[in-house]
């Protein structure tokens, strides 16, 4: 399964971290620090694999994928493949970028409930659910639809209702 | 209140306004952040659902992102999952998914909440329960939702179904029981039509397959049937892999899938899929040769590629087909080293794993020339790796490749000459080992030491103190092949050995004395041969008499030591000394001995060094170097001074002062020193030799000895003294660690010049008992008595029985039969693997077992959070189990049936079996769910009481499947 999902940019600032197994924050601190200064010290154009064991315990393999500002982290374990979660990685980021027109860091910076829901949609509980851009935008697409619903309903009669009770 | 809510409401900051001010704030991030999060704490406790929603969402940010801790804001993520408003619940469910974990005390209150939102009509709304559920799902909460789960994997929704489908595997994980349950509407969507459903099950699979394989071996049809048919590679490489794991299982089942594994990798285009083939064939259909032979073809394909990725992995594949099939290996050999200097370093390392896989006997020598020459190029991380790797395969399995010990020691030294070497502990520990172990190589050994030794260069480097430890032990301990021990005490006492941490400053003191004595030892000899060759021979049974004022049985016991020793020249024992001591005496005699050894150009060389300026100069030398370590805080440094300046003022008295006397007439007081020396040195010229880690066991316990269970108490008794000398004995062996190693030459040197106090009685005392035990642990009678001999030996020798004189010869004993086996050259003793082979099996044993009757759909499991439940059905449980375990056996028998084209009987067999069981269950079942109704109802919550009804209603329907579920299945 995939243990964790975590979106660093170059300068070591955690944009999304999301870990399957319940990690208390400061383990999480810790692992996203650790992960980025292996990243951070790696070249351009080498392979995309670092040993994880070190960092995360036995059986765990880490990819990453570096896009412009971005470093999109993938730590899973022998029950995935590794050039698929890089695959998936792709899925990810070009969901992304359907969802946000040309992502850049500051949409995912911006937007952090919708990375989740986007995230949500393609890996659920740690198991790859949807690897097709096009469905999870659907999915998502209705999500924000329904959200946006709930919430305009909201705001006018609640005011409406506070003045009532007045 | 409504007022100020709405206050709260228009002015509260949401998230997108903390996101913009964190980005903007002047005041600095964690006072920006402090400040907000005081406003958070404040806004979750509105009573506003909307302020409070808000807050949640800001505060999961700031956990998140931030690494705040949101516990104390548990129960209010409670309160907004009630909400009936579908932006509230997102944000709650994320909250909780985010910051719940199995001891998080309110997760109890949600059951409710999410039982309805389960069962709500809204798709999205079971979905956001769903995705919380699997990550938070506890051991109550997957109990009592179980029902709602199995609902909705029947689901007319795929959006729904599949995400039911793949929080089976929590549910799965936390409650075991669910699998009566829900097994079989989940195995039927591996046939499902929708490829998103059975992509999403076979994940599920795959996870439960990786951790218990054997309980799905009877899912194989489907399994191989997807296989075949798929054409999503998501789907494929999850049915790989659990057919890897499957195919060691039963080989029948191997044989079938290897053809369509092969025709995957000959079709697809996708290189995830071929690298996953790729690995199944390597790791688990490794004996089809054909197979072998593609996959080979394509790993070399992969090797040559430009992307860095599939370079990476084909080497990793190719070190797992290493083992079985070197040849993959070699084929691509210049690939691989060439590899060792590619930019990546992930792909450094598996190339230098695989350089040393293909080590062998006949080029290991030639391997580790390039690879130490390419150390010396790399960087510091690299170059460690590199020399790690030569050190542990070299020694592997006793230093099996190693055919020349005296090139391979020189390796060693040269390996501590690299600049960014961090290995002195491997070395230090493979120096002495090799000391201990091969004999022949010992004068490489002392010169290699020596050239460490006199470096100044090493001694500023921190990492390589443990390896001059080892030098300078060495140096000590096999004094008698040094070219010029003058050389080395030099370089024992050299002042920058300041530098060195006290222990390591120890042993370099103890190695002076060592040698010292060794020097003045020569020059007895040399100077008693030439003055009258007759006395020498008195020498022996004077020796009480001479030393009478030291203390008596000690001094003699070591005397009566060379009794022994004398006779048993012939069998190799420590032929140097008697080199030494019959130099002079008897030409005729020495010859054959020294010439083996090689030292006779040393010997002789040296007698002319030996003059009586010279030994001067060192005694000078030494009281220099050593009077002001009795300034050391350190009491080993301390004590150790203590007795080389003892000795040195004993000495000086005695042989210096009047030296042109001395040599005309041999006096008495110089006949006096050269005895205590010549004691000395026969005592540090005892051999040392590995114990078998098993050696203890092999001892049978004598009658009368009680062994207590528990040792707890003896240290408190003990203390300090004597378990550290335990130690020494019996664990260090095959490798001594630096402590053990060395506390051997402290005991003895503590004993020698220093006579015998009660300590040091206590623990002759002790180790005469337990020496006795560390027998070596091969054919000792074949040569030598067995210990206890030795100990009537030594009581022949001399009546008095002292207990030090015990010990020499249990140290004797111990060494000898190590030694006299005329084995090669390598001391190895049959414990040194054996045990570590057999120990780590019931182990895993064990741990597959419970694994295994835990996803069998079994019981054994659900104790810890259902306690009373589960102990009072335990009996009826453990009945089941056994069913089960019998029907899995079964349906192996069923997989092998189909392999062989006869599926049929398999089909009728396995019906009548699920019937003959059927009428057991249901009333069992039903007491058991009674009893879980009870449980719950003690708990007091109304729900729970309803749902007991459901479960009674439910559950016994589907206990029917239940048990020969797996069977069922199959047809």
């Amino acid at each position: 399964m995939i243990r964790s999902v975590m979106v660093i940019n170059t300068q070591g600032k955690p944009r999304l971290a999301k870990f399957y197994e319940f990690q208390p924050a400061e383990k999480q601190q810790e692992l996203i620090r650790s992960v980025y200064g292996v990243l951070s010290s790696r070249a351009e154009n080498v392979s995309n694999f670092v040993d994880a064991e070190s960092i995360f315990g036995p059986d765990t393999r880490l990819v990453y994928k570096h896009f412009a500002t971005l470093y999109f982290v993938f730590v899973f374990d022998s029950s995935e493949n590794e050039l698929a979660m890089l695959d998936l990685i792709q899925v990810f980021v070009e969901t992304l970028d359907k969802c946000f027109k040309n992502v850049c860091e500051l949409d995912v910076v911006l937007n952090y409930s919708k990375m989740h829901t986007v995230l949500d949609e393609i890996i659920f509980g740690g198991q790859v659910l949807e690897t097709s851009s096009t469905e999870v935008m659907k999915a998502v697409e209705e999500i924000s639809r329904l959200e946006a619903a709930s919430n305009a309903i909201s705001l006018v009669p609640k005011s409406v209702s506070s003045w009532r009770s007045r | 209140m409504a007022g100020s809510s709405l206050m709260e409401n228009l002015f509260q900051r949401t998230l997108e306004d903390l996101i913009k001010g964190l980005r903007l704030q002047l005041i600095g991030e964690s006072a920006f952040l402090s400040k907000a999060l005081d406003e958070i704490r404040r806004e979750v406790k509105s009573t506003d659902a909307d302020t409070k929603a808000n807050a949640l969402h800001k505060l999961t940010y700031l956990s998140s992102l931030y690494f705040y801790d949101m516990s104390f804001a548990a129960f209010h993520v409670v309160e907004l999952l009630s909400s009936t408003r579908f932006s509230h619940k997102k944000i709650a469910y994320h909250a909780a998914a985010h910051s719940f974990s199995d001891d998080t005390p309110v997760l109890v209150l949600i059951t409710n909440q999410l039982r309805k939102d389960l069962t709500s009509t809204n798709e999205f709304e079971v979905s956001l329960a769903l995705e919380c559920l699997s990550r938070i799902a506890t051991v109550d909460l997957a109990r009592d939702l179980t029902p709602e789960i199995f609902t909705l994997l029947g689901s007319s929704k795929v959006f729904v179904q599949k995400k039911a489908i793949a929080v089976l595997l929590r549910v799965f994980d936390k409650y075991p029981d669910a699998v009566r349950v829900c097994f079989k509407r989940f195995v039927e969507n591996l046939e499902s039509p929708d490829s998103q459903i059975v992509s999403v099950a076979v994940g599920v699979f795959c996870e439960l397959a990786l951790r218990e394989p054997r309980s799905y071996l009877p899912l194989a049809p489907e399994f191989y049937k997807i296989l075949v048919d798929s054409k999503n590679n998501w789907v494929l490489i999850k049915v790989l892999k659990i057919f890897a794991k499957l195919a060691p299982l039963e080989p029948r089942l191997a044989k079938r899938v290897v053809e369509p594994v092969c025709d995957h990798i000959r079709r697809t285009g996708a290189k995830s899929l071929l690298f996953e083939c790729i690995r199944t064939v390597v790791t688990s259909l490794s004996d089809y040769e054909s197979a072998v032979k593609v996959v080979v073809v394509k790993i070399r394909e992969m090797l040559v590629d430009d992307d860095p990725n599939l370079k990476y992995l084909a080497l990793q594949a190719l070190s797992v087909v290493a083992t079985k099939h070197l040849w993959a290996v070699l084929e691509n050999k210049e690939v691989v080293i060439k590899s060792l200097s590619d930019v990546d370093s992930n792909i450094k390392l598996e190339s230098l794993r695989l350089v040393m896989a293909m080590v062998s006997e006949n080029n290991v020598a030639e391997i580790c020339r390039v690879l130490v020459n390419y150390a010396l190029k790399s960087d510091p991380e690299f170059c460690n790796e590199i020399l790690g790797s030569i050190l542990s395969t070299c020694c592997s399995d006793v230093y099996e490749i190693i055919v020349d010990f005296d090139w391979y020691v020189s390796l060693l030294g040269e390996m501590s000459r690299i600049l960014h070497c961090q290995q002195g502990e491997e070395i230090e520990k493979q120096l002495i080992d090799i000391g201990m172990r091969v004999k022949d190589v010992r004068p490489e050994l002392v010169r290699v030491s020596r050239d460490l030794l006199i470096d100044p260069a090493l001694l500023g480097n921190p990492f390589l103190h443990r390896m001059l430890s080892a030098a300078a032990w060495l140096s000590g301990q096999y004094v008698e092949f040094s070219v010029n021990p003058f050389e080395l005490m030099e370089a024992l006492l050299q002042p920058r050995t300041t530098l060195l941490p006290p222990s390591i400053r120890a042993v370099y003191v103890q190695s002076a004395l060592k040698v010292f004595i060794f020097c003045l030892n020569a020059y007895l000899l040399q100077r008693g041969n030439a003055a009258s060759s007759s006395t020498f021979d008195r020498v022996v049974p004077d020796v009480p008499g001479l030393v009478s004022e030291r203390d008596g049985p000690e001094s003699s016991s070591l005397a009566s030591c060379d009794a022994p020793v004398h006779c048993k020249q012939d069998e190799g024992f420590n032929p140097r000394v008697f080199d030494q001591s019959f130099e002079g005496l008897s030409v005729e005699h020495g010859g054959e001995e020294t010439a083996t050894l090689g030292q006779a150009s040393a010997s002789s060389s040296l007698k002319d060094s030996f003059t009586h300026e010279s030994i001067v100069n060192l005694l000078n030398r030494v009281e220099l170097a050593v009077v002001p370590l009795t300034g050391s805080y350190d009491v080993e440094i301390l004590e150790r001074a203590r007795n080389i300046l003892c000795f040195t003022e004993l000495i000086k008295r005695d042989l210096l002062d009047s030296p042109v006397q001395k040599e005309e007439s041999l006096e008495r007081e110089g006949v006096q020193a050269s005895q205590i020396i010549k004691l000395m040195h026969d005592a540090f010229s005892n051999d040392l030799g590995p114990v078998s880690v098993s050696a203890q066991e092999r001892v049978p316990v004598p009658d009368g000895l009680v062994l207590a269970e528990n040792l707890e108490d003896l240290e408190t008794i003990f203390g300090d003294v004597q378990l550290p000398s335990l130690n020494s004995f019996s664990l260090g062996s095959p490798q001594y660690e630096e402590r053990a190693g060395f506390s051997i030459p402290i005991h003895e040197s503590k004993e020698e010049p220093v006579p015998s106090s009660e300590s040091t009685s206590l623990l002759a005392e002790h180790r005469k008992q337990h020496g006795l035990y560390y027998l070596p642990s091969a054919n000792k009678e074949d040569d030598y008595p067995p210990a206890n001999d030795t100990k009537l030996q030594a009581g022949t020798n001399d009546d008095d029985g002292d207990l030090v004189k015990l010990t020499e010869q249990l140290l004797l004993s111990k060494k000898k039969p190590n030694h006299a086996k005329p084995r090669p050259v390598v001391v190895k003793l049959d414990g040194d693997q054996a045990t570590i082979a057999t120990n780590p099996r019931p182990k895993e044993d064990l741990l597959s077992g419970t694994v295994r009757d835990v996803l069998l759909g079994s019981d054994t499991n659900p104790t810890s959070s259902q306690g009373q439940a589960s102990t009072k059905s335990s009996s009826k449980r453990k009945g089941k189990e056994k069913l089960n375990v019998d029907s899995a056996k079964e349906n192996l028998g069923g997989v092998e049936k189909h392999d062989q084209g006869n599926p049929g009987s398999r089909k009728s067999k396995h019906h009548s079996h699920g019937k003959g069981r059927r009428h057991g269950s249901p009333g069992k079942k039903g007491a058991e769910t009674e009893e879980n109704g009870q449980k719950l109802k003690q708990k007091s919550s109304r729900t729970h009481s309803k749902h007991k009804a459901r479960q009674r209603a439910e559950v016994p329907l589907n206990v029917v499947a239940q048990s020969p579920v797996i069977p069922d299945f199959l047809l």
